[in-house]
């Protein structure tokens, strides 16, 4: 299951990578959601996808039989922390929208005599 | 008395410069400053009976103890020598600058605080024992050279010569720098006694040629020598007092006393004696023959510094034969350092002299033009004495000390033709046969000078000003170079015993260990030697062109302007300027994406390169959990959404799909065990697709031209990279796990110790509560970020204001 859930991944990957380099600003976010979505799969494929029993401690499940906690408390940490980032971004760019009127990136351009 | 505080006293001195230049209006505020040159020159003449017994004297201040960075004063013959010439011009310089610089109109505060910092970085530099205090004061005369050269900074050229030569000096000055950290290593020690002591043992170090090639990069540059002379006539943009001081007699001379300072370590080498004759003496002859294509007085000056700088340089390169040669002390091979510190002093003597007399000519007619100059002997008769004696010194007529020292420049010469080590067998006759070429053009250059300038016809409405005599004040100074010129022409043995020999023993230490082993006598007259005839020869031929000069010196003209080096120069500044303004221009385009293409491009490279070049690759199909149903069909809704977006035409499909995408992986958590994850998953995903709709969907304007994505090959192929890239070491990573994970810990003290049963949450909270604790402010920080980008609106104007 790793391996087709790491080929999954790397697909996301691309996938997110080839909708950043676009010119669309919206596209761009999309983009980086995919990326952190791809991210967290491989936080809890590479630790592991053999558990048993979801991490609760239950009544006759032996220790080795959950899963690993502690990538899901990481994944849990990054989740909250990529939506922060993703909704000041989403805002951001609504506002960029709003003053300048525009979602395509070569017209979003810095010029040289800006000061 | 710690005697090393004295290189100090002008810097200390160039403090009260400022004061005494606002308080005391009515004195010319260099007869202030003319008192620590006197006072210094006077200490170090006390000096001179005890080097000339062969004595040193050492003084030093610890600067940086731990790092062996002392500033040590250590006087023996060589710096003894360069002090006294420093302090004795410095003081005539000054006191011809009283007469020069008019006390009203010029900024003198400026122009004697440069010149007290210009000679207390001279003196420390012919005296430092200590390799990184001799290059903190050798950066210390490229700075203050060229605040002196920018002295009038509202002049173009002024401001050109001074970054000119503050280039390609400072350029020569971290050459040397890292040469003398390279002779650090090599010896272990930065004292130069120390490294001159243990100097056989260097020479079969590996760093050694680089170290020698370094320095000698520094000598170069400073005296400018062939390539690097280039930045001498520029400077004569400077004020003259400064030209005849920094430009002819000290700053110049500052690469041939590192040369004479560390022949001792590197004689053995021939590539030092090779590089050092073999360039001096180009730089001789070149410097000669383009003085006669010079039109300013000071720009002819300048070149002949240039060319007798390079007759110094390649007696000191001559002067390491000895090393190579037995029993050389009674052979004519102990010419060659005698000679070069005896015109070394000569040239200090009539070039001083001369670029006043050029001064004096500037300040009394207006103008340098040779071409405009003429017949001044009868108005200027005192000028023209000096300027005489000068030129004829120059030239290297008896009875003037030019004479001696170039009949002694010849005898060295000859002698390199008898050295038959470094191939100098073959090639040895050159040097005779180029230093006699080049003493022709000096010979023809000298006389150009003086009587172009002062015989001829007289061209008063050329003029700006009428000529006339200059004030006996403004005379002083050079009329007493002149008479040292004379005088030592008459007395060179005493000189010789004073200053001469206590610095040839520094020069050539496996030769004499005192200056009294140096049986070295001056004669005028030595007999019908080859010497004889040569100069002889030197006479006839000169004399001959000179007479026809007008003849021939328009040839000069038809040189190419464009390969000269200053064309050279000045492309390579235009081309480092320009080419870097492009270079960044074609990287730098602006676009995001270009960006990103870089680190993209990088990071697979980086990557991809460490996995192939380590053969870090591998899988291991062991211990996989096994592949389910549900998996695969979530899997399959996953790429499949994945698929929409990159598809869609629409934006809205495009939100939609995300939200897909998100909840196939709140789907994967289900399945994988983390509730936890699971239900965050959800309830995110819905209030990011609901923002993502907010945001884009109501702006009506821009939903109204949608279109598909453009396929794009290059953005493909940097994307496949990425995606391939990340399964590769997804895949690596996991199948080579070097230690168990530490979660056994977790899951079994997770009730025990911390009282729950929820084993994430209790990470969450209680093991790894800080993550949790910053997991929320970012939360916050983005929260009051998003309210102050909505809420606060300064209108573009008000925006504008901010800014500034």
């Amino acid at each position: 299951m790793e391996i087709i859930m790491s080929v999954a991944i790397g697909f996301l990957f691309m996938a997110a990578v080839y909708l950043m380099l676009s010119k669309s600003l919206i596209r761009i976010i999309i983009g980086t959601g995919l990326l952190s979505h791809g991210a967290h799969l491989l936080l809890l494929t590479m630790g592991g996808l053999g558990g048993q029993a979801p991490p609760v401690v239950a009544d006759g499940v032996s220790v080795g039989d959950y899963a690993d906690p502690l990538p899901q408390a990481l994944i849990l940490t990054a989740i909250v922390i990529s939506f922060a980032v993703t909704s000041f971004f989403l805002v951001v760019a609504y506002r960029s929208y709003q003053e300048l009127g525009t979602d395509n990136m070569e017209q979003l351009r810095g010029t040289d005599d800006y000061e | 008395m710690s005697f090393v505080f004295l290189i100090f006293l002008p810097i200390l001195a160039a403090l009260f410069v400022p004061l005494l230049f606002k308080k005391m209006r009515q004195i010319h505020t260099g007869w202030f400053v003319l008192i620590v040159p006197v006072i210094l020159f006077v200490y170090y003449a006390m000096l001179v009976p005890t080097t000339s017994e062969g004595g040193q004297l050492v003084s030093s201040f610890q600067w940086i103890p731990s790092l062996d960075i002392a500033i040590v004063a250590y006087i023996d013959g060589l710096s003894l020598l360069f002090s006294l010439l420093i302090t004795g011009i410095g003081a005539l310089v000054v006191l011809y600058s009283i007469f020069y610089l008019d006390k009203n109109r010029e900024q003198l505060h400026n122009f004697y605080v440069y010149l007290m910092m210009f000679m207390t970085a001279m003196l420390g530099v012919v005296q430092s024992d200590n390799l990184i205090s001799l290059y903190f004061f050798w950066e210390l005369t490229s700075i203050s050279s060229f605040l002196l050269i920018g002295y009038w900074y509202t002049r173009d050229r002024s401001r050109f010569g001074a970054l000119k030569s503050m280039m390609i000096t400072v350029f020569g000055g971290l050459m040397m720098l890292g040469g003398f950290v390279l002779l650090g290593i090599m010896g272990n020690t930065y004292s130069i006694r120390e490294l001159i002591a243990q100097a056989p043992e260097m020479a079969s170090h590996s760093f050694f040629t680089w170290a020698l090639i370094l320095i000698l990069l520094g000598a170069f540059t400073k005296s400018a020598q062939f390539p690097f002379y280039i930045w001498l006539p520029d400077a004569m943009e400077a004020p003259t007092p400064v030209s005849a001081y920094l430009h002819s007699a000290t700053m110049v001379k500052a690469g041939l006393y590192l040369v004479a300072r560390f022949t001792p370590i590197f004689a053995v080498s021939g590539t030092w004696m090779w590089l050092v004759a073999g360039v001096g003496l180009f730089t001789m002859f070149w410097g000669s023959f383009f003085a006669l294509k010079q039109k300013d007085l000071k720009a002819i000056l300048a070149f002949s510094t240039v060319s007798q700088l390079g007759l110094i340089m390649s007696l000191l390169g001559a002067s390491a034969a000895g090393y190579h040669i037995g029993g050389a002390a009674d052979t004519v091979f102990k010419y060659a350092a005698f000679a070069a510190i005896f015109h070394l002093i000569n040239h200090a003597t009539f070039k001083g002299s001369l670029f006043m007399v050029a001064g004096i000519v500037d300040h009394e007619t207006g103008t340098r033009d040779i071409r405009k100059l003429g017949g001044l002997m009868g108005l200027m008769p005192i000028t023209f004495t000096i300027a005489m004696i000068g030129s004829f010194s120059m030239a290297g007529l008896p009875p003037f000390n030019g004479f001696l020292s170039k009949e002694m420049f010849l005898t060295a010469m000859l002698s390199l033709t008898e050295f038959n080590l470094f191939s100098m067998d073959v090639w040895g006759v050159l040097f005779p046969v180029i230093a006699w070429i080049g003493s022709v053009f000096t010979f023809i250059y000298s006389f150009f000078f003086v009587f172009h300038t002062f015989a001829g016809k007289h061209k008063p409405d050329l003029l700006p000003k009428k000529a006339h005599e200059a004030p006996i004040g403004m005379l002083v100074s050079p009329a007493f170079l002149a008479l040292l010129v004379l005088v030592i022409f008459f007395i060179p043995n005493q000189v010789g015993d004073w200053l001469i020999k206590p610095a040839v023993v520094a020069i050539q230490p496996f030769l004499y260990t005192a200056p009294a082993d140096v049986n070295i006598h001056v004669s005028a007259w030595h007999g019908l030697q080859p010497e004889f005839w040569m100069t002889l020869g030197i006479f006839l031929v000169g004399g001959l062109l000179f007479w026809k000069l007008h003849k021939w010196q328009r040839a000069y003209d038809r040189f190419p302007d464009n390969f000269t080096l200053n064309r050279l120069y000045d492309n390579l500044m235009y081309l480092s300027d320009g080419g870097a303004n492009r270079f960044s221009a074609l990287y730098m385009t602006g676009f995001i994406r270009s960006y990103l293409v870089y680190m993209f491009s990088f990071l697979i490279i980086i990557v991809l390169g460490a996995l192939v070049l380590n053969d870090a690759f591998s899988i291991n199909l062991n211990n996989l959990a096994p592949v389910g149903f549900y998996e695969i069909v979530i899997l399959l809704a996953l790429i499949g959404s994945t698929v929409t977006i990159l598809a869609s035409k629409s934006r809205l499909t495009a939100i939609i799909a995300l939200g897909a995408v998100g909840y196939s992986i709140a789907l994967f958590f289900v399945i994988f065990r983390a509730p936890d994850l699971a239900l965050t998953q959800l309830v995110i995903e819905t209030i990011s697709v609901a923002l993502f709709l907010l945001a884009f969907y109501h702006l009506p304007q821009l939903s109204l031209k949608e279109e598909r994505m453009k396929f794009k090959l290059g953005n493909a192929i940097i994307a496949l990279g990425v995606g391939v890239t990340v399964t590769l070491v997804a895949l690596s990573s996991h199948s080579q796990k070097a230690l168990p994970s530490i979660s056994q810990f977790y899951k079994e003290t997770v009730y025990s110790e911390a009282g729950g049963g929820n084993i994430v949450n209790v990470i969450l909270v209680d093991y790894r509560g800080f993550d949790t604790l910053f997991e929320i402010a970012v939360l916050g920080i983005a929260g009051i970020g998003i309210i102050t980008m909505i809420k606060l609106r300064l209108s573009k104007k008000e925006g504008q204001h901010e800014n500034q």
